[in-house]
């Protein structure tokens, strides 16, 4: 499965403490966001992935372990049902 | 409307409406000392349900540029009540300047404390009791936190007690009058704020600490996470959601940059000997 969000452009971001207060500028919503969602849809500036792909451009970022793939599909389907990320 | 009465209250210009004498005399009263607005901001009309409840049982009911469709009317001599239930309705509904915040606010020293809470937490009592002790009296519903620089704005309406919060505000040398009794939120009691809140009512001053007190429980106190205090302000403001990109960017810059506390207390003595301790820990 492969996802795509907005451009960074579209959201603006406040870490509050652990978590983010994101605005979604298209829809007007509000969100609290944990992490990685944060970083999740800084990682889809690059273009649609897949969540391999979201792992490996993470890891040049973070120190992630291989198991986060799993992980990672099931944080984009809670940002798919958010409506900030969808299929692409 | 047969009555009316204008009165400007902060950044707020009202016209109020009315089908009886009572309510605008009982206004007049309640507001004597308070500027007239140039143009009138939010309009509130006060009718009878039906023709014949302009004398039979007269009831009140109410109206104005927002109104809600199962809004209950009250009888004639809780028309003042009536009248600042519809001036609370308008703000709440149509304000867009501010970032509202269900909060009371008190000023000292040019700085200001917030106390935010459901009705019954004690907020327009310690606010009340505080302004009875020197502090400057911005206001017991609405903090309007301006979308520029976040400072807070006074809205020094009549501040409204409560049931057993009349007996102590009269306790700490306060003069509260009129009171409604057997209003659907029980006793109200009204308490005039002093010439100094009035006069100044156009000076905002930038939020230094907000609590969220809790009446009637053991001593208590705990700070809240900046997430948690941005949750809880977002229920807390009528026209959050309204304000868009606006009232995101008033509401993060107010939980970053001011302490947020829940506060437990007993009684307005241990309430006042929090805020005395919490404030000067600043």
């Amino acid at each position: 499965m492969r996802y795509a969000a907005d451009p960074q452009a579209m959201r603006l971001a406040v870490a509050l403490d652990e978590l983010v207060a994101l605005y979604h500028r298209p829809s007007g919503v509000t969100h609290l966001l944990a992490p990685p969602a944060p970083e999740l849809l800084d990682a889809l500036a690059e273009g649609p992935a897949d969540s391999a792909e979201l792992l490996v451009r993470l890891s040049r970022l973070y120190d992630l372990p291989d198991a986060a793939a799993g992980a990672i599909a099931a944080r984009m389907e809670e940002l798919v049902l958010a409506g900030l990320a969808w299929r692409a | 409307m047969r009555h009316a009465f204008q009165v400007q209250v902060g950044p707020v210009g009202f016209r109020i409406g009315s089908a009886w004498r009572g309510p605008v005399v009982a206004l007049e009263q309640l507001y004597g000392g308070y500027p007239g607005p140039d143009v009138p901001d939010m309009t509130v009309r006060l009718f009878p349900e039906r023709p014949w409840r302009h004398v039979v049982r007269p009831s009140v009911a109410i109206s104005g540029d927002f109104w809600l469709p199962d809004a209950a009317p009250l009888p004639l001599a809780q028309g003042l009540l009536a009248a600042e239930m519809g001036m609370n309705l308008q703000v709440a509904l149509g304000w867009r300047r501010h970032l509202l915040l269900h909060c009371s606010a008190v000023e000292r020293d040019g700085r200001v404390l917030l106390m935010s809470g459901a009705s019954g937490s004690g907020k327009s009592t310690l606010a009340t009791l505080l302004a009875l002790r020197g502090w400057r009296f911005l206001g017991d519903e609405f903090a309007f936190v301006a979308l520029d620089d976040g400072r807070i704005h006074p809205f020094p309406r009549a501040s409204s007690l409560k049931n057993e919060a009349v007996a102590a505000v009269r306790g700490a040398g306060g003069v509260v009058g009129p009171v409604l009794e057997g209003t659907p939120k029980g006793t109200i009691g009204y308490w005039r704020p002093p010439g100094d809140a009035v006069a100044r009512m156009a000076e905002a001053a930038p939020p230094a600490l907000l609590l969220f007190p809790r009446y009637g429980r053991p001593e208590a106190v705990e700070r809240l996470a900046a997430s948690e205090t941005f949750m809880l302000l977002t229920q807390a403001s009528t026209n959050y959601v309204a304000l868009g990109e606006a009232g995101f960017g008033a509401l993060t810059r107010l939980v970053q940059s001011v302490p947020a506390l829940q506060v437990d207390y007993p009684d307005g003595a241990a309430g006042l000997a929090l805020v005395d301790r919490l404030w000067g820990a600043l």
